[in-house]
């Protein structure tokens, strides 16, 4: 490319974070920093019964034996996990029985947002919950849900009302030994969704779980747990955005998924944490384990996610797939720009016979950013006659950035089917002279032909999140352009 | 009677594909059969060479009184069937002369003839290259890799003339030729035609049957045979176009 | 030189095992040289053996080989029966012969090969006596014993192994075949270091064997490093024939500089465990290399193949192919790291690693890693493992061929791609010979070739099981 076209890019890849701003919103802490206290702390704030603090307790030792992971190819800042506020929550009155004693001040936040918490005015069919800092502020469509045997709420009330699903099924995905991470998140998680659908039910309407972190020095570690029965379907979206601080803040969640025989489940993630400034400073440090379970046969779990946001990410929704012919898929565009540092991908973990598997991921990496795909496709010797196939391709807008490919595929038996496949290069120049003959100039060209390669991701959205998706990433790449 | 199919029924995971053919082929005759894309002409042809992925659900293929599905797709072929394919495989790594030497001595032995040597099987593949009219140097070369689409049909024909079988069945091997390639590709069929061999030709055009004149024309709609009828229906086809069909069903 | 007492090879023993010898190891360095050796033995120190929590070795363990016992020699092997050993059968193909027995350059009266036209080829420690000048500037310059424990250790022990020079300008018209047999009564554990290099413009082609010629366990690290200079080009064959008691750990370090040209061939058909280090580093614009791989394993045996491609340089182009078949309870790794470095403009790099395992026992474990800082790049990689393509077994079965046939034909043809490759035709025909016994149950090279792992009382067979493809 000449100059032009370079100066273009450093214009075009230094696009402000438009969800920046913060809320004054009236808040009570945690005591700074982690000890066994801390741990007690949250568990009584959230009148939890007793099995709760135990787990809480177990996972907050083991997470004492372990040390933060080094393998990603990340550049990680000492992180001191003692200078960190582990719970905080708005203040408001307790049992919120209408949107009328929601804080003003909140429902302000998720306007601006665009998300209204207001059923009246509402998204089209969709539910949500939203969560600010450590809690969930606002359920919407519960009692709608309600009619069809499905329950979605906040992972707190969940655990106060429904104790036994909980039970049953957390920590059953992710238990608290899996990583540093989920570990540290199994001992002080604050809040999240839950949502169960029963036996056959089709959910009628998208859910959706609303994050933003407000309050200062505080982590957010939400956990998010969807069971879906036998036969049930259920779509599913995460969205999430930080306000602009200079200090980076912490944000380590799970999420779980169960499908069992014939469910479903369509986990959609908008991933657009603070990604910190021009000169990488601030921005969210996101350690993220998400991970569904196939449990019985013909069940599918498909994760989709678009990543614009973060300063770190460090993220693998993953699917165990257990029962036979069951379907694991993986669609995601990772966008980094300026000194964001993404290491994303997926595992694939065949177990059950005749099972598929799909990985599509699209990266993009621009500034002075890297970008890194992480996968596992282990075929097990009895998943026979299985098959998988992967596509991820790395595309580098501007010669300081870093696009990274690291595959791992095992396979152990001769029936199964595994393809791999990656490319790596710059925006086409062919594309770029073919659209300005047509009279475009290079900068829309560059949105086209981006938007373009990430068509196959973004179209497994939901349509809800498709259009937010697709402003976001013109967001994360335009810039000052237009 | 070389083959009859019979209210033949097969699908493909689970979708059928075929809804009951009804077909029979005589030595010596050339059957065409034509219709519109998608309606099951591979499907027909490849069920008869014995592809796994379909399933025949319903019906029989009898081929010299034998019922073919017993048999095995490369016991097919060592009978005397022989597939044109419409898109011929690449496999690099086998040579051609390789693959038709142990093509021509499996099914001979299979005939209970001694197979041939080195000798007489190069004698014989130029002598077949010269009856097809193919110059190129196939010998050295791997099968079908890096082949021009017509240079592809043309080594079918070339192995269909090593082969010499009782039943050919040539899948669209019209499509994608310039007429050239075309005239190479019907030369072929006519040389090789003989009293006691018949051939089955797939194809959308009219085109191919100006160069090999067919004795019956069927109309392939929908998984069944809708019409069948004399060269002459050819000619109606590519005056009223398959619109003309489908009005009609 | 009568070999140390049967110890198990841990870094405690080797660190010891220095000490005692130290002056018996310096003995033939020039300073220069010297201070490498020390540099070598403290990153040892620091480093010890790879286990599996080594990134770069989480599929392969070397535990059960390091777990033996064996022989350290320290001085070459007594040498009998040379022609036996070096007798090579490949047809019509005109070598020069080195012989390398346990690690030690096989000297007899002339260690030191020097032709009128410049090129020097025989002991390293004969050249290192004799050209320091050539030495210096290369031997241990291009590993990276810092983070390579078995380069590390090799280059800490090792005092002889093969020279190769050729000088600016000069086209080796004969191939020079190294022969690298083992020997012994007893368990050996050997380490031998090998330097070519090529000038300017040179050219040369080197067919480097490894063979074992009785069934005692062994353990080698051979480490051998190649510079191409400006313009040089380099025809490389790496075979590996073991016995099914023996683990290979053999590095080969190449340094392109501008222009220069290298083809690799790494052909491995046996050998209880085998590792195979391929570092590429582009250190001048305009460099190509093409590294393929076959390989054809049974039994319990295990084979990893790591290659790293540096493009350090702008303009360069580096392409890989590694195929391998895996029959019974076979394990195979491949682990293709490619680096862009931000500076390596208009890069093309291609990565391709494909599999067929023929039993449910058999494992393989794909890693093609591309980690790229420049975009003006055309990378690419891919990664397949399964079965024979379906609609080539529906052709030739269609023609009349039977399915055992097809299926060979098939697998024969996939590794066909690779030994196609092989340039000079004799050793062509002599590993399409090979591949085919092989693949066929029909392999006589243990009587004819090298492959000894064959006993009078434990007969080995060859056979792939056709119906469990």
């Amino acid at each position: 490319m000449g100059s032009d076209s370079n100066n273009f890019i450093s214009e075009y890849t230094s696009g402000e974070y438009k969800y920046g701003f913060h809320t004054e919103i009236d808040t009570e802490f945690a005591p700074i920093g982690l000890t066994e206290e801390t741990i007690r702390y949250i568990s009584a704030r959230k009148n939890e019964p007793e099995f709760m603090l135990g787990y809480r307790l177990k996972a907050y030792r083991h997470w004492l034996t372990l040390k933060m992971p080094t393998w990603a190819h990340l550049e990680i800042p000492p992180i001191d996990f003692q200078d960190i506020i582990y719970y905080a929550a708005p203040k408001r009155k307790p049992e919120l029985s209408s949107l009328d004693e929601v804080d003003p001040e909140l429902l302000e936040t998720f306007n601006k947002l665009g998300i209204s918490l207001d059923e009246q005015k509402k998204l089209a069919g969709v539910a949500v919950d939203a969560v600010v800092d450590s809690v969930s502020v606002k359920t919407t469509f519960s009692e709608t849900l309600s009619k069809y045997g499905i329950i979605f709420c906040s992972f707190s009330e969940a655990v106060q009302k429904h104790p036994d699903l909980v039970k049953q099924y957390m920590g059953s995905v992710v238990p608290y030994t899996d990583n540093f991470f989920a570990a540290l998140n199994s001992a002080v998680f604050s809040d999240g969704s839950f949502c169960y659908i029963p036996k056959d039910v089709r959910c009628p309407i998208e859910l959706s779980t609303y994050f933003r972190i407000n309050a200062a020095n505080t982590g957010q570690f939400e956990r998010t747990l969807i069971v879906a029965d036998e036969g049930a379907y259920v779509s599913y979206m995460e969205g999430c955005t930080a306000p602009q601080r200079d200090e980076n803040q912490l944000h380590a969640a799970v999420v779980e998924i169960v499908a069992l025989k014939d469910a479903e489940v369509k986990y959609s993630t908008v991933q657009n944490w603070y990604p910190g400034d021009k000169e990488g400073r601030g921005g969210i440090f996101n350690f993220v384990t998400k991970r569904g379970i196939c449990k019985g046969s013909n069940a599918k779990i498909s994760w989709t996610q678009v990543e614009t946001g973060s300063a770190i990410t460090w993220k693998y929704p993953s699917c165990i797939l257990l029962g036979d012919n069951s379907v694991g898929e993986f669609y995601s565009v990772a966008v980094t720009n300026n000194h964001q540092q993404a290491d994303t991908g997926s595992k694939m973990l065949h177990v059950g016979r005749n099972t598929r598997s799909t990985i599509i991921s699209k990266g993009i990496s621009a500034g002075k950013s890297n970008n890194s795909y992480r996968g596992l496709v282990r075929i097990s010797k009895n998943a026979v006659n299985s098959r998988n196939y992967s596509q991820c391709d790395s595309l580098l807008l501007g010669d300081k950035c870093g696009a990274h490919t690291f595959p791992y595929i095992q396979t152990e038996n001769k029936s199964s089917i595994v393809e791999h496949e990656a490319t790596t290069s710059k925006i086409s120049e062919d594309q770029l002279f073919y659209c300005q003959q047509r009279g475009i100039d290079t900068e829309n060209a560059v949105g086209l032909i981006v938007n373009g390669y990430a068509k196959e991701v973004l179209k497994k959205l939901p349509m809800e999140f498709a259009v937010e998706a697709q402003k976001l990433l013109s967001i994360s790449l335009e810039g000052s352009v237009g | 009677m070389l083959l009859k199919i019979t209210n033949l029924h097969a699908s493909i995971k689970g979708k059928e594909i075929l809804k009951g053919i009804d077909l029979e082929v005589n030595k010596g005759e050339i059957h065409a059969i034509m219709g519109p894309n998608g309606t099951g002409k591979s499907t027909l042809a490849s069920v008869i060479a014995g592809k796994d992925e379909f399933e025949v659900t319903e019906g029989e293929i009898l081929y010299n009184a034998k019922n073919l599905m017993t048999l095995s797709v490369e016991e097919r072929a060592r009978e005397g069937i022989f597939l044109g394919f419409q898109y011929p495989v690449e496999i690099p790594g086998v040579s051609m002369t390789n693959f038709m030497r142990t093509a021509v001595n499996e099914i001979r032995k299979y005939r209970g003839l001694d197979p041939l040597s080195a000798g007489e099987f190069l004698k014989m593949m130029e002598e077949k290259k010269k009856l097809v009219e193919i110059t190129s140097n196939l010998t050295n070369r791997s099968v079908n890799e890096g082949f021009s689409g017509g240079e592809k049909k043309r080594n079918e024909i070339f192995q269909m003339a090593m082969l010499e079988p009782t039943l050919a069945i040539l899948d669209e091997t019209d499509s994608g030729l310039d007429i050239d390639a075309l005239r190479v590709v019907a030369n072929g069929v006519n040389k090789l035609r003989t009293p006691e061999n018949a051939f089955v030709v797939i194809t959308h055009y009219q085109r191919l049957l100006e160069y090999i004149i067919p004795d019956f024309v069927h109309v392939l709609f929908e998984g069944r045979i809708v019409k069948s009828g004399g060269k002459e229906l050819a000619l109606e086809l590519e005056e009223k176009g398959y619109d003309w069909i489908k009005q009609q069903h | 030189m009568e070999p140390s007492a049967s110890n198990p090879i841990t870094r405690e023993y080797l660190l010891n095992l220095f000490q005692e010898n130290y002056k018996k190891l310096i003995a033939g360095d020039t300073p220069v040289l010297q201070a490498r050796r020390e540099m070598a033995i403290a990153a040892f120190k620091k480093l010890g053996f790879p286990d599996k929590k080594t990134e770069d070795w989480r599929s392969t363990d070397l535990s059960g080989s390091l777990g033996l016992d064996y022989h350290y020699p320290l001085g070459p092997s007594e040498e009998k029966d040379l022609q036996k050993v070096f007798r090579c059968d490949i047809p019509h193909l005109d070598t020069a012969v080195i012989g390398q027995l346990n690690g030690w350059y096989v000297s007899k009266d002339v260690p030191l090969i020097e032709l009128g036209n410049g090129i020097i080829i025989g002991s390293l420690a004969e050249a290192i006596k004799k050209y320091p000048h050539l030495i210096e500037p290369h031997l241990g310059q291009y590993t990276n014993v810092e983070s390579n424990a078995f380069a590390a250790l090799n280059a800490a022990f090792t005092t002889d192994g093969t020279f190769i020079y050729i000088p600016d300008g000069v086209k080796s018209e004969k191939a020079v075949q190294l022969v690298n047999v083992i020997q012994h009564r007893e368990n050996i554990f050997i380490q031998s270091r090998n330097l070519v290099v090529l000038g300017k413009g040179a050219k040369l082609t080197v067919v480097h064997c490894d063979d074992s010629y009785d069934y005692q366990p062994s353990f080698s690290n051979i480490v051998t490093e190649i510079v191409l200079g400006e313009g040089a080009f380099l025809d490389h064959y790496k075979l590996q024939n073991l016995n099914n008691t023996s683990t290979l750990v053999s590095s080969n370090w190449f340094h392109l500089e501008k222009e220069a040209q290298l083809k690799s061939h790494y052909i491995s058909l046996n050998g209880a465990l085998l590792r195979n280090n391929t570092y590429v580093r582009f250190d001048g614009p305009f460099g190509d290399a093409t590294i393929y791989g076959l390989y054809l394993m049974d039994r319990k045996q295990h084979i990893d193949n790591y290659v790293a491609v540096d493009h350090a340089s702008p303009d360069c182009e580096s392409k890989e192919l590694f195929k391998g078949i895996l029959d019974e309870h076979a394990t195979g790794v491949f682990n293709g790291h490619i680096l862009v470095e931000r500076d390596a403009q208009r890069t093309n790099a291609y990565q391709n690693n494909r599999n067929l395992l023929l039993t449910d026992t058999a494992k393989i474990n794909s890693k093609p890693f591309l980690e790229i800082y420049n975009d003006d790049v055309k990378c690419s990689h891919g990664s397949t493992t399964g079965q024979l393509d379906e609609n080539a077994m529906f052709y030739l079965r269609q023609r009349g061929i039977g399915e055992d046939n097809a299926r060979m034909l098939l697998m024969f043809a996939f590794a066909d791609e690779v030994v196609s490759r092989i340039a000079i035709e004799p050793l062509r025909f002599r590993i399409e010979d090979m591949v085919k016994k092989r693949l066929q149950g029909e392999l006589q090279i243990c009587e004819q070739c090298v492959l000894h792992c064959s006993t009078p009382e434990h007969p080995v067979e060859f056979r792939i099981d056709l119906s469990k493809i």
